[in-house]
């Protein structure tokens, strides 16, 4: 693709043809505001939170703007400003945005721009929209539609990435509402529970049931890693809070999964954490576990072993490798059971 | 798969045949429903039940259980006969035409459809067409290809459509075979198979042995192929087997004919079982050691493209659980080894030299490249698709395929046919998913998937207890009435211990790969007298 030179808040930077505006400068680590814009899905264009004033003149909607080779663009001056935060006092006034009971509270994209832009309180004359609260329907959703702005971007992961078409809008009068098929509760709808949307909405609106009473969101840390589930092989962000419990796992863009998962990978996690896990090695006397340390049981395996080889000869064993391991552990099974062992008798479960 | 995820945009259409690709690989099942209902992109499936992306698709095709070769066959017959074939691929590219094209001769519209059970004898033909317009078209498939008698051979066949069709070798075609667990790919690739060293090196071959008889130091390494999973079972009862080690399996669950393999456990004298579970299997264990889950542990896992992928530490481990690697390296120390593995890189480093497809590839590279192996050197990109200009034997061997039945027909006392699977929410043999809240929660219980026409022969109502029977053994379990399997056909997952499909499933094998025939065997329902 062409590369394109634009001037951006009087810097040079390099685009591609076919980018816009907002895209050249984040990749520039410009960072214009945006609220409908979200690089997973296609483009809005609605909320006009990130306007940009091209080439001294006109302002245009910076996520649908096609960059062109030589443009100007200013990001922000008194104008945008005061448009900007024109928009979030509206957008604050049209819902009931208390962060103190939120759980997007810390990772909020209409709180961070609240506070960036100096937002003071919400516009009083505005009506409250009467929206649906559901915090029971779905195991793994919950919506809050006091904190919805309209965005569409659940809408459009849910019909882009997902591809279950869950969400729409309704119109109802003046009032456009967000609706799950056809204004069924969010857990007797067709969702499959990927959790695409909750990942892309900018707000509190949709959000998981596995983070309340798990810490703030500025206290957690986070760590990637590959799904155990199928071969897919999603890159998964996993979260966990001071206390080291996991408390959601967001689908990487990195991976081959560009960011998406399926409801194993977002809400499966937590048998990691289970009571019931094995902790102390057991062996079996007289018919019942019971504990052990590793050295005790280490040296009757490796005893044990030796003894049957010498006995029966190494075909005698046999292991037992896992699909659900490295490369590495599996690499030394077998190493063992051909070095040590001395035998071919392993396998494991990738024809069932 | 030869090709990868990211091509899913390049493919002008797809066959998915055996795969319930968005319940078993949901995100891929997302891309292709992407491509298919957003943008245009033609879609052909084959399977026993009606899936989601059959909804979908502009020609479906609801065999028989088992009879994946007759209609791959079907299709090919029509390209001969009307020389719809890549011509030009066929001569240059590929060899054994002349007996694929005699085989094929006899699988005219209405002999498959016979055999498949199909009442669309018309559409074979015309989505043979079709797929001979779709440039480049991907074919995708699962466990429903290879877990029968004649898994092999249903392999052979989706690679002679797919030559036949040209599509082998470029960006947005390939045979992709969808690797049900996170690392099944790796472990093939490493070895953990009785027939060869790392990277598919025969174990049955001098060479080889003296290789690796060098690089670990070791001499008269075995040259004999080693016994599969479910022979493992077999020698166990009959005695030649005493011990077992079991890492992270779960075989009483997840192998054919439960009763069986329980019975070999207990026939054995030792039974070692690694896991992070009390599984159902490590209840016959002798000793019991707790490993870390993935979460907890740092190495590679090798994805269904092929594609290696670091795991990161996210947890420290749990009570005195300990890595798999470190179990493994102070059993083989205390047994004589002077194994010297500080961390998994360590390991993976010698995976370099014995590997030669991942020579090229470093723990440094795989945080910041996507690499698919082949890879043989560090500056080497790795491999989008694989047989670009030529196939590694050279020229693609066309195999002439005969349709053969499952091992287990139907008859008057076991009537119905018995399929297993995955659902969406569950995997495997539920040890991670059923210990896990919400998935447990949406899913807390096994069922049986009948269609109405036959709940309603036999009187049964969605819901209900009834009771299935194979020659292997009985389960009570409850039916959800259903149109997604056809007539005659039942489907059940295999996830829940209490109502265990495995107890009914057969272990007929397949003679050259050994896998089980998971996806046919001959059943009855019966309700239950109140
Ligand atoms: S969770 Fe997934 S399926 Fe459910 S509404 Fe959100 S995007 Fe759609
Ligand atoms: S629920 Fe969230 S993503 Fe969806 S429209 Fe509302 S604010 Fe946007
Ligand atoms: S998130 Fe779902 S699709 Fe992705 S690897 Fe895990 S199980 Fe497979
Ligand atoms: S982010 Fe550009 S219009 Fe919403």
């Amino acid at each position: 693709m062409e590369e394109i030179t634009l001037l951006i808040d009087g810097r040079e930077v390099k685009g591609k043809q076919g980018q816009t505006v907002i895209e050249v400068a984040r990749e520039n680590g410009i960072n214009i505001p945006s609220l409908c814009y979200h690089p997973s899905v296609s483009k809005t264009g609605a909320c006009r939170i990130c306007l940009v004033r091209v080439n001294n003149r006109m302002l245009r909607p910076s996520c649908v703007e096609p960059a062109i080779d030589g443009m100007t663009v200013v990001t922000e001056d008194e104008d945008i400003v005061s448009m900007r935060k024109w928009i979030l006092e509206l957008l604050l006034s049209d819902g009931d945005h208390n962060c103190l009971y939120c759980d997007a509270d810390g990772d909020c994209e209409l709180q961070s721009l609240v506070k960036r832009y100096g937002v003071q309180e919400p516009r009083k004359e505005e009506p409250k929209r009467g929206r649906t609260i559901d915090n029971e329907s779905s195991r793994g959703i919950k919506r809050n539609e006091y904190r919805c702005i309209l965005c569409q971007r659940c809408v459009k992961a849910c019909r882009e990435i997902q591809v279950s078409n869950v969400w729409g809008f309704s119109e109802r009068g003046f009032e456009t509402r967000l609706i799950a098929d056809d204004d069924q509760k969010i857990g007797e709808s067709n969702c499959v529970m990927c959790g695409q949307c909750v990942q892309v909405c900018p707000t509190g609106a949709l959000t998981y049931q596995t983070v309340l009473g798990r810490g703030a969101n500025w206290e957690l840390t986070k760590e990637s890693s590959i799904c155990i589930y199928c071969g897919v092989g999603c890159k998964i962000d996993f979260y966990k809070n001071r206390e080291g419990i996991l408390v959601k796992a967001l689908g990487n863009y990195e991976g081959p999964n560009n960011g998406h998962l399926c409801v194993k990978g977002r809400f499966g996690f937590d048998f990691v954490q289970s009571p019931k896990r094995l902790s102390k090695p057991l062996i079996k006397r007289n018919g019942t576990f019971e504990e052990a340390t590793w050295d005790e049981a280490l040296d009757l395996v490796a005893g044990k072993f030796a003894e049957i080889k010498a006995k029966n000869g190494p075909d005698s064993i046999a292991a037992l490798s896992s699909a659900k391991c490295t490369n590495e552990e599996n690499y030394l099974m077998q190493k063992f059971m051909r070095a040590v062992i001395g035998t071919n008798n392993v396998d494991h479960c990738a024809r069932l | 798969m030869t090709n990868s995820i990211r091509e899913i945009p390049l493919s002008a259409g797809f066959l998915v045949i055996g795969s319930n690709t968005t319940e078993n690989h949901p995100v891929m099942g997302s891309m292709i429903k992407n491509a298919v209902i957003n943008n245009g992109k033609k879609l052909i499936v084959v399977d026993p039940r009606e899936i989601e992306l059959s909804r979908f698709a502009d020609y479906y095709f609801q065999i028989k259980p088992g009879t994946n070769i007759a209609i791959l066959n079907g299709f090919m017959h029509v390209l001969i006969k009307e020389g719809l074939y890549d011509k030009t691929f066929v001569e240059t590219r590929t060899e054994g035409f002349q007996e694929l094209a005699k085989t094929l001769e006899k699988y005219t519209p209405e002999y498959v459809a016979e055999i498949c059970g199909l009442n669309n004898p018309e559409d074979i033909p015309k989505a043979a067409r079709f797929m001979a317009e779709l440039k480049p078209m991907a074919l995708y498939y699962a466990m429903g290809i290879t877990q029968f008698v004649s898994g092999m051979n249903g392999v052979k066949s989706t690679a002679n459509l797919q030559m036949l069709l040209g599509n082998m070798g470029v960006p947005g075609g390939g045979v992709n075979p969808l690797r049900g667990q996170n690392n099944v790919q790796g472990a093939c690739d490493m070895g953990a198979l009785p027939v060869s060293y790392p990277a598919y090196q025969p174990v049955a071959n001098e060479e080889n042995k003296a290789k690796f008889e060098k690089l670990w130091g070791v001499s008269g390494l075995s040259a004999k192929p080693g016994l599969t999973l479910v022979e493992m079972f077999n020698a166990a009862t009959g005695g030649q087997l005493r011990a077992v080690y079991e890492m992270g399996e779960n075989p009483v669950m997840s192998d054919p004919n439960q009763n069986h393999v329980i019975e070999a456990l207990k026939s054995l004298e030792f039974l070692v079982v690694q896991d992070i579970f009390l599984t159902e299997t490590a209840q016959y264990a002798d000793v019991v050691l707790p490993s870390c889950t993935f979460l907890e542990k740092e190495g590679t896992v090798t994805n269904t493209e092929r594609r290696i992928q670091p795991m990161h530490q996210v947890l420290p481990p749990r009570g005195d659980a300990r890595d798999d690697w470190w179990i493994i390296t102070q059993i083989a120390n205390r047994m004589g080894a002077k194994w010297d593995y500080k961390k998994p890189q360590d390991i993976f480093e010698e995976i370099r030299t014995a590997t030669p497809s991942y020579a090229g590839i470093t723990y440094e590279r795989i945080e910041k490249e996507l690499i698919q192996w082949p890879c043989p050197s560090t500056d080497h990109p790795g491999t989008q698709y694989l047989h670009k200009d030529k196939f590694s034997r050279g020229l693609g061997l066309l195999t002439a395929i005969d349709y053969t039945p499952p091992a287990e027909g139907t008859d008057t006392e076991y009537p119905m046919i018995l399929t297993t699977g995955r659902i969406l929410e569950h995997f495997h043999t539920g040890t991670m998913s059923r210990n896990s809240r919400i998935l447990d929660e949406l899913v807390p219980e096994g069922f049986v998937q009948i269609n109405s026409n036959d709940a309603s022969n036999y009187n049964i109502t969605d819901g209900e207890v009834i009771s299935v029977s194979s020659r292997r053994g009985s389960i009570r379990i409850k039916a959800q009435v259903t149109d997604k399997p056809k007539p005659n056909v039942v489907f059940m997952p295999f996830h829940f211990y209490e109502a265990a499909a495995n107890v009914l499933t057969i272990d007929a094998l397949d003679p050259a790969c050994k896998i089980p025939e998971y996806k046919v065997c001959a059943c009855k329902i019966e309700k239950i007298a109140q």
